[in-house]
């Protein structure tokens, strides 16, 4: 296992980029924990992929290297990197049975037969295919296969990282449940340092002690999950993670007051502000009271969604989303009040901090 | 309204689709919740006459339709890979079907518009699709089949190849269209979440049989099976095997719990007990929550809430907590279970007291 | 995937059996009625019963024709499918070279029969043809006309020339349509060369290699255009084929009715085969 230094990366896919906006990914610079779980997350075209690529060895960066344990792999072949990595739609030798499937990279590197023999049953038992090591790896199923390409990456034990590339895409959703804890059990179990690209929040958030939050080809914020929930340094990044997204209300700010259109929000510090830009107040669904005290609110729909219901309303003609409980009661006025620890203050969408 | 009477499918010997009877009125929106291969699709072909039932009869406003080619009927389908015309723009991919219709120009134009404002693709209705994101491209398949102005409107996992922040934001606005419409929709989803959010109603299937149709909560709160429970619970729901006798559930002599009064009318014997993640917490929320004791075995952080999954006298569990909760691998923990909401199913699989 | 469902369908298909009865079932039996029949001219007949398949099963030149048959199809089989699967190995996957190739590799195959056959009747002529002429200017004594091994060897590469590109553009598409992932999977796994082919482009390629063997392997079977144009099936019968013996039968001699009990036993002969191909490369689909 290693850690990994991305010093200075830049990539643009076409030759000369004269911008910044030919860079598909615009300047990473960071350096990630061995035996860390990191995951990137961002919507489609944020340039995850392609730092992940960088990271295999399937691209070279425009800019910059990439380390391994101090050691520069900028030029190094996938194979010379010693990473594995899980694709969105599982590869699978079809025509191998599940236990070659699993000696194959072993065998590769010529590893003797019983050696292969003893790691491929252990890792059989550790990703529950025992039953299945005589039958032709075609006929599982899209988890099952999946397990594959993940035992294939583990058996070795000479890999610096495991890469995954939206690995849970076609599981079926009772599956996911089971892979998911079963990724994070191995991670647990083995240390070993894991980067797992997604669009999917929950995916991210339960599986990466640091979540890489990507947007138009550059970091906006590394964090753990409860950072991200909490503290989003850029509006996107409320959008991006909770569902729904973080409510962004544009507001003024006098000394230690929030004046929004329907009402005003006492803080309990001064947010330091330089002068002109744009301010917003932000929020989560989950932090909003709906009850008979504070700002009137008119409510415009509840979707009920199961365990818990999405009130939609309108604070004074900005529409606002209310995560409540499945049993909780809104009332006939309903008023709305904000947990003071859990408001955000964005100038131009960046988040302005505490200290003074 | 679309009526299927004892409609069946088989192929080579096996129903594919066992006998189905579901009517779907006007203006109503219509889930198929399902894994992978439980049969929405076989079901949506016989819907849209793309193929024919082997026995029973389809049909639509009271006129049997069985047998009646698909292009005679007036039906929109969606599917979840993005199909649009690549060589023509968005206005003309939206404009085919009336087109083809033989609308004239400004009938045409009216619509095109009135739809891309809908779906908010009038920015792009210069563009071809191929310089499209893709959920403007999926969105103009949308745009396309509204147009169409179809009784009834398919649509197979329209989201399913979307980042899951779109998809999120168009669940939300699909059921805002479709209420507009007036056709029927059915739509097909492999995600008990994606119905939760879509509303109308659901028809959970599994393996060629529908299992329950109702309003989409309703089916969530009250499944009449273990199998819809099963098919209709994301987290997965958790399950004990209990004996009723008196007052208490007896878990192999272990442990008891005391029947809430919901299930006070359940008979005594073997009784399955099932209950949803977020019913169990590490607090007592209510007076009547019953004390359990189980393993941790891993815990996935959403920022905002914890899953910790654990093992209960040798069964799974999972638990949704609110808050951060990290806790250590095989840790007893102490839980409270909500009994509240607890459903009770007969060793037929059958639902006995349904959760409050 | 199943098929739609649809009566008019019939109407649509049925100019092609129209088609296909007038072209193939009606002339098939003439054939089978000529089969058991003798004629001595003036439009007499007279039941022959099995006496023609007789002769035909007992004749040597009917088994000679057969063997030069077989033989013809197992060197055209082992050369242009593995000849094939190595250049569209090597054919390039993206860019400028991807048509040029493509262009290049259909050319042979829009060349009708007969004209590949005078091309290479006249190229490997001695005095003449370019190739003949070098051989012999390089001291190689090559003569198609006389020496049967040379008349083989020109068929056979003939035929290579002509049709190694449908075995090329069939597995080509094959390789195209293995998603990336795949090879990088294989990169990280290790993998060699010929493992990469060996687990993952034959197993992709199969499906288009059973095509490709069948089409290559009847064809090839049913040879006729290129060495009656090149060698008329000389010298001395060493290149009589089936097909030409057939031809000469019929038309030479004018024997319909062994001619006919010939081309049925052709016919049964090439079911069988095209039948045993297709069971053995599909039987390792069903062993799970």
């Amino acid at each position: 296992m290693a850690r990994i230094t991305l010093d200075h990366i830049r990539h643009a896919y076409g030759p000369n980029p004269k911008s910044d906006a030919a860079y598909a990914l615009r300047e990473v610079d960071h350096e990630w924990a061995d035996g860390g779980a990191y995951a990137l997350l961002g919507p489609s075209g944020c340039g995850k992929t392609t730092l992940l690529n960088i990271i295999s060895g399937l691209l070279q960066p425009s800019h910059g290297r990439i380390l391994f344990d101090g050691k520069d792999v900028t030029h190094l072949s996938t194979q010379e990197r010693n990473i594995a990595q899980v694709f969105q739609f599982p590869v699978i030798y079809d025509t191998m049975t599940v236990y070659d499937n699993l000696a194959f990279p072993l065998r590769n590197r010529g590893i003797a037969e019983p050696d292969v023999d003893r790691r491929v049953r252990e890792m059989l038992e550790i990703i529950d295919l025992s039953d299945w090591s005589n039958r032709k790896a075609q006929r599982l199923t899209a988890d099952q296969k999946q397990k594959i390409s993940l035992g294939r990456g583990l058996v070795r034990n000479d890999v610096n990282a495991i890469l995954f590339d939206e690995p849970l895409t076609v599981i079926d959703p009772h599956m996911k449940w089971v892979l998911r804890s079963q990724l994070k059990r191995f991670h647990k179990q083995f240390g070993f340092t894991m980067v797992y690209v997604t669009h999917d929040q929950t995916e991210a958030l339960t599986f990466a002690d640091k979540v890489v939050v990507m947007y138009d080809g550059e970091i906006v914020q590394i964090g753990t999950p409860a950072e991200l929930f909490e503290r989003p340094s850029h509006t996107f990044v409320g959008y991006f993670i909770g569902s729904p997204g973080m409510n962004v209300i544009p507001a003024e700010i006098h000394g230690s007051t929030i004046k929004l259109e329907a009402g005003t929000i006492a803080l309990d510090y001064a947010p330091k502000l330089a002068a002109g830009g744009r301010i917003e107040l932000g929020i989560r669904p989950e932090f909003i009271r709906i009850g008979r005290e504070g700002i009137p609110v008119t409510v415009t729909r509840i979707e009920d969604i199961g365990r818990r219901r999405i009130v939609r309303a309108s604070l004074g003609g900005q529409p606002i989303a209310i995560v409540v409980s499945e049993d909780a009661e809104v009332p006939a006025e309903p008023r709305v009040t904000f947990d003071p620890v859990a408001l955000n203050i964005y100038a131009n969408s960046w988040r302005v901090g505490r200290e003074a | 309204m679309l009526e299927m009477r004892n409609v069946a499918k088989m192929v080579g010997g096996e129903y594919h689709i066992h006998p189905t009877n579901l009517a779907f009125d006007r203006g109503s929106l219509n889930v198929l919740l399902g894994p992978t291969l439980s049969g929405k699709t076989s079901l949506m072909r016989l819907m849209a006459g793309l193929d024919r039932p082997t026995s029973g009869s389809v049909y639509f406003d009271g006129a049997d339709v069985t047998g009646v080619a698909v292009q005679k009927r007036n039906v929109a389908m969606v599917y979840q890979q993005f199909i649009n015309y690549p060589a023509l723009t968005v206005y003309e991919n939206i404009a085919s079907p009336m087109r083809i219709a033989g609308k004239d120009a400004p009938t045409i134009d009216r619509e095109v518009r009135k739809a891309a404002e809908l779906l908010r693709l009038t920015p792009y209705l210069d563009r071809t699709p191929l310089n499209l994101s893709g959920g403007q491209q999926q969105r103009t398949a949308l745009a396309r089949a509204l147009v169409k102005n179809a009784s009834l409107v398919l649509m197979d996992e329209p989201l399913a190849n979307l980042d899951y922040k779109l998809r999120e934001e168009l669940r939300e606005e699909l059921p805002k269209i479709f209420a507009q419409s007036g056709a029927i929709f059915v739509y097909a989803t492999t995600e008990p979440s994606e119905a939760l959010l879509l509303g109308g109603n659901t028809a959970t299937l599994s393996e060629g049989r529908i299992t329950q149709f109702g309003p989409t909560i309703e089916v969530y709160r009250r499944p009449a099976d273990l199998v819809t429970a099963k098919t209709f619970a994301d987290p997965p729901l958790n399950f004990i095997d209990v004996v009723k006798s008196g007052g208490s559930f007896r878990y192999q002599e272990a442990d008891s719990l005391a029947v809430p009064p919901h299930l006070s009318g359940v008979p005594d014997g073997p009784v399955t007990i099932a209950f949803h993640p977020h019913h169990l917490g590490l607090t007592a929320q209510t007076g009547n929550a019953a004390r359990v004791k189980a393993q941790t075995q891993i815990s996935e952080i959403t920022g905002s809430e914890s899953f910790v999954h654990m093992h209960y006298n040798g069964v799974r569990w999972v638990m949704l907590a609110p808050g951060i909760h990290d806790i250590d691998p095989d840790t007893e923990i102490e839980l409270y279970l909500d009994t509240r909401h607890l459903m009770a199913f007969g060793t037929d699989g059958r639902a006995i007291a349904a959760a409050a | 995937m199943e098929k739609t469902w649809n009566n008019k369908a019939w109407f649509l298909v049925l100019p092609v059996l129209l088609l296909v009865a007038f072209s193939a079932a009606i002339p098939l039996m003439t054939v089978v009625n000529y089969s058991v029949q003798d004629t001595f001219g003036n439009n007499a007949f007279f039941w022959a019963g099995t006496d023609w398949f007789d002769d035909i099963l007992h004749s040597a030149r009917f088994w000679e024709a057969l063997q030069r048959n077989l033989l013809f199809s197992f060197i055209i089989l082992a050369l242009e499918i593995p000849l094939g699967i190595f250049i569209a190995l090597n054919m390039p996957k993206k860019g400028l070279g991807v048509p040029v190739c493509l262009v290049l590799m259909a050319l042979p195959l829009l060349i009708p029969w007969n004209v590949v056959g005078t091309i290479w009747q006249v190229f490997g002529r001695v005095d003449i043809g370019l190739l003949g002429h070098t051989l012999a200017a390089l001291g190689i004594d090559y003569n198609y006309v006389r020496d049967p091994l040379d008349a083989w060897i020109t068929v056979v590469v003939m035929d290579v020339w002509h049709w190694t590109s449908l075995v090329v553009l069939l597995c080509y598409a094959g390789l195209v349509s293995i998603p990336d992932a795949y090879y990088q999977a294989a990169k990280i796994d290790g993998a060699s060369r010929w493992s990469v082919f060996r687990y993952i482009q034959l197993p992709k390629m199969k499906r288009v290699l059973l095509i490709a063997v069948l089409l290559r392997f009847m064809d090839s079977f049913m040879i006729y255009t290129e060495p009656f144009v090149v060698t008329g099936g000389g010298p001395g019968n060493s290149t009589t084929f089936l097909s030409i013996d057939l031809v000469k039968t019929a038309v030479g001699q004018f024997d319909l009715g062994p001619a006919a009990a010939m081309s049925i036993v052709y016919f049964l002969i090439i079911l069988l085969l095209s039948w045993i191909f297709y069971t053995v490369m599909t039987s390792s689909d069903a062993d799970n």
